[in-house]
């Protein structure tokens, strides 16, 4: 009984998953990546339960606009995460942040509001969110698949 | 010929590198003075310190960690950073627009250990968890500057009010 041949095969085998789960990393930090997103905040531009594009390049390169769709990890809890679109750029004057009646937006920060103002826990609840909390733009929403469109318009 | 079988490393080895860099950890050069004497403490000579991704992958951090995080006053540049306080604690700032905050949950309050020449929460405030990127475990080079870095708060620096 031999194990050779088997070994060889196993660690080929092995090489082979270990390779698909780093380029698999490698694009989704760093292209893009496909998102469910849950919750009433984007209404109506999003629904719940729907499936987004995201990509992560142009929050790298600092391209983002103020109109954009961005997903980011939620300030108030890192291990989860929130989609907004971005009202306020450095620099904007933006308002209601709680005990403030309005305020800039400072340098380096996003002020983020849900398209759904009365159902949104948002930049009005936990102020301007940092930029590099930001993970990726939305794209376009793939699922429903009938109501697939491109979400780029502002 | 030589190309090909460049092209295939390359395209064998690069994400199996950028994923360990990324998962597991990688080397850094310390720059500036925020963190004397523990880092640097002759500007002269750069530490370089192992940061390690893996131990912050579920973002536990301790009072006393010496963590890596995205400046939240610009998110190209990292900064390099003692945690002071967690969520829940109040510290008695130094020079920041109130006299004692109380660090609000997801949240962090890092110092440098060279108060008066650093950029930290006492300038921005408390910091989101979601920016910290690793935590500095070793300084690996010079040699004669290998160390473990602990996990330990100035006297001084101590949170008034711990959570319970």
């Amino acid at each position: 009984m031999s194990f050779r041949p088997y070994l060889g095969k196993a660690s080929a085998v092995i090489g082979y998953v270990l390779q698909t789960a780093c380029i698999t990393h490698c694009i989704i930090e760093y292209v893009g990546d496909f998102v469910l997103c849950t919750g009433p905040s984007m209404e109506p531009t999003l629904e719940t339960n729907n499936i987004l594009f995201t990509e992560h390049i142009t929050p790298r390169l600092q391209r983002l606009r103020r109109g954009d769709i961005i997903t980011a990890k939620c300030p108030t809890d890192p291990k989860q995460n929130i989609c907004k679109r971005i009202t306020g750029l450095p620099g904007d004057k933006v308002k209601g942040y709680f005990p403030r009646g309005s305020q800039v937006v400072p340098r380096g920060h996003v002020w983020l509001e849900g398209d759904n103002s009365d159902n949104s826990k948002d930049s009005r609840m936990y102020g301007p969110v940092p930029q590099g909390l930001i993970r990726g733009r939305v794209v376009c929403r793939v699922w429903p698949l009938n109501k697939m469109s491109l979400l780029t318009e502002h | 010929m030589l190309f090909r079988s460049l092209f295939k490393s390359l395209l064998f080895g690069v994400p199996i590198g950028v994923t360990f860099l990324d998962s597991v950890g990688y080397v850094a050069r310390v720059e500036g003075i925020s963190m004397q004497p523990v880092l640097n403490p002759e500007s002269q000579n750069k530490d370089y310190v192992f940061l390690s991704r893996w131990s912050v992958s579920d973002y536990q951090v301790n009072r006393g960690d010496i963590i890596s995080l995205v400046s939240p006053k610009n998110p190209n540049q990292m900064i390099i950073k003692r945690v002071v306080a967690l969520e829940g604690d109040v510290v008695s700032t130094l020079g920041y627009k109130n006299k004692y905050v109380r660090v609000p949950e997801g949240y962090c309050w890092v110092e440098g250990d060279h108060t008066g020449h650093t950029l930290d929460s006492n300038t921005f405030g408390p910091v989101s968890l979601g920016l910290i990127s690793a935590k500095a475990l070793y300084i690996v080079w010079p040699p004669d500057r290998w160390q473990s870095l602990e996990a330990k708060l100035p006297e001084n620096r101590k949170p008034i009010s711990l959570a319970v």
